[in-house]
């Protein structure tokens, strides 16, 4: 069984996000750049996949040289080895742009399994894994808060508005995993060193085969403007001393609540 | 210029996000509406209440129980057949799939997270908040029409409008069901009592200060007194404390509550944006610096096990228990 996981480089998500006023693009100068959180539980269900039924985890991973520390991050916790799409080309990519690259970057891979988070925490538009899934002619088993793989096929539970369904595909397939499908392992002492040996192949455009296809001549849409939201005023704030059940009491008597 | 609302339906009802994309979208063109599934006919009658001049239907069992590919099939050849401007979705989780295969198989932009459509020197322009809401910016499609544009629920108020029985066209192409596909096996609900976090005019809502899952007994219970639905920030999601239908913000639900109560919510980002748009915020929490505090119109800096028992025996001798 061969997984394939995606994972992305972020701007740290506990630090306030800036756009840059002229470029309208994401500053990342003077910011930390850590593996997508959301990721950490895509490579742990890869892990784990191939834990159960043996192969290899191949992290793929789209950005700037620096994004080597995201594929680092995901091999110390046990990945094989490492891609990294990364051309001056490809900066300022739309999702579009990152799936045709990556569905590129993997075709010549023998894969069973495509696993990725339902969105980046930063984009969080959730559009790449389902247009890998279409750029592939694979099918897509989205929303994934349990995974099971066996028998030439997958199956999950898809998280839905009011519980889940059980939904199955053949194999190869793609995944997308929430949150909620696993604790992510921290990288022992031991996988932080053997991180630092394992191999890690860097591709661009022309290695893809996709020059003139992708990056910022390839745009299908663009941001005109961008304002700062107006911002929800902050009420009272008081310390409890005892009497804070009753204040939130009388608030809720007023709002006719109760 | 036509702009097509995909209208998703769960047995013959249309999803309210739905009716609110058609009450938007009747100020920015020609509204069609594409329903698909079993049932799909009966939603054709409030379609046009609130603003679709057309509906066109295929109930074939499929678009039930194939996830995404068989609407892609079918939308892509609608597509070419038509050529609308833009197609709008409901950022539910089939919507979400199903306009991005598309934009796959079209070449085209998908804009996602939109909270306002709007018009710019005849352009669609799509707004939509970034970093947790701090900051809105303004999409414009660069790729060949339709553009493909993801909204979230609650962005606009469903008004009806308009009330003319639309024309329908009943689709009869043939589905492909030999493609390789993803398909649901069983359906389980897992819903809480109390009404609906979608739908709820109150909200009491628990984070990571509550310490551990035992501790939502509390909110069940102050819920059930408020008449409130109960929700969950990632992080108590994210540990197990609760599942995920329970929770509000950038990756969950959207709310917009009369009264939400924050509990043990320290008020990240990722979890405002799903929240803020509540009319009244009331935020209990231990930490004076948690930025939950920002937002609220009462916050409470104290602890969350004293007084939410208190506020429990508050309310109940207040309504004369």
């Amino acid at each position: 069984m061969n997984v394939i996981v995606c994972v992305k480089q972020i701007p740290d998500p506990n630090a306030p996000g800036k756009l840059d006023p002229q470029t309208r693009r994401l500053v990342r100068e003077g910011v930390d750049l850590v593996l997508d959180p959301g990721d950490e539980h895509g490579v742990e269900a890869a892990l784990q996949v191939v834990e159960k039924a043996g192969g290899e985890v191949t992290v793929v991973s789209m950005g700037p040289p620096k994004a080597l520390d995201a594929i680092r991050k995901a091999l110390s916790m046990g990945g094989t080895r490492g891609i990294l799409i990364t051309d001056p080309l490809l900066e300022n990519s739309d999702a579009l742009s990152t799936a045709r690259a990556i569905a590129a970057a993997v075709k010549g891979q023998p894969f069973d399994l495509i696993i990725c988070g339902t969105e980046s925490t930063d984009g969080y538009s959730g559009a790449m894994p389902a247009q890998l899934a279409e750029l592939l002619g694979l099918p897509l088993l989205s929303f994934a808060k349990k995974l099971e793989v066996g028998d030439g096929k997958a199956v999950i539970d898809r998280q839905t508005d009011d519980g889940y369904d059980v939904v199955e595909a053949p194999l190869p397939a793609v995944v997308t995993v929430t949150g909620g499908i696993n604790e992510a392992r921290y990288p022992s002492l031991r996988g932080i060193m053997q991180a630092k040996h394992k191999e890690v192949k860097q591709v661009g455009v022309d290695d893809l085969g996709l020059t003139g296809q992708v990056g910022a001549g390839s745009l299908t849409q663009e941001v005109v403007q961008a304002v700062p939201a107006e911002a929800r005023k902050a009420g009272e704030v008081v310390e409890d001393k005892g009497e804070g059940a009753k204040r939130v009491a009388d608030f809720l008597a007023q709002l006719k609540v109760i | 210029m036509a702009i097509w609302v995909f209208a998703e339906t769960v047995d013959g009802a249309p999803r309210p996000v739905v009716l609110e994309l058609l009450t938007r979208a009747r100020s920015l063109g020609e509204v069609s509406a594409v329903a698909l599934g079993p049932g799909a006919g009966q939603a054709t009658e409030a379609l046009g209440a609130y603003g679709a001049g057309k509906v066109f239907v295929h109930e074939d069992p499929a678009f039930r129980d194939t996830l995404a590919t068989p609407a892609v099939d079918l939308l892509a050849s609608l597509i070419e057949r038509h050529q609308p401007e833009a197609v709008l979705f409901g950022m539910t989780y089939d919507g979400r799939d199903i306009a991005s295969r598309l934009s796959a198989r079209l070449g085209t932009a998908l804009i996602a997270n939109a909270t306002d459509l709007d018009r710019k020197d005849g352009t669609l322009a799509v707004i939509s908040p970034l970093f947790g809401g701090t900051t809105l910016v303004t999409t414009i499609s660069k790729s060949k029409p339709p553009a493909l544009i993801l909204v979230r629920p609650k962005a606009f108020t469903a008004e009806t409008g308009g009330g003319v029985t639309p024309e329908v066209e009943r689709l009869t192409d043939a589905i492909d069901a030999a493609k390789p596909a993803a398909r649901v096996l069983k359906r389980e609900k897992e819903q809480a009592a109390g009404p609906r976090l979608e739908d709820a005019a109150v909200i009491v809502s628990g984070g990571r200060g509550l310490g551990g899952p035992e501790n939502f007994g509390m909110l069940d219970e102050l819920a059930a007194e408020l008449g409130a639905a109960v929700g969950a920030s990632r992080a108590v999601v994210d540990a197990g404390w609760k599942p995920y239908s329970f929770q509000i913000g950038q990756t969950g639900k959207t709310v917009k509550p009369t009264v939400y109560i924050a509990l043990g919510i320290s008020g990240a980002m990722q979890h405002t944006v799903g929240m803020k748009g509540a009319k009244t915020i009331i935020a209990i929490n231990k930490d004076a610096e948690a930025p939950i505090f920002k937002l609220a119109d009462l916050g409470i800096v104290g602890d969350v096990h004293k007084i939410v028992p208190q506020l429990i025996k508050e309310v109940r001798s207040r309504k004369g228990k």
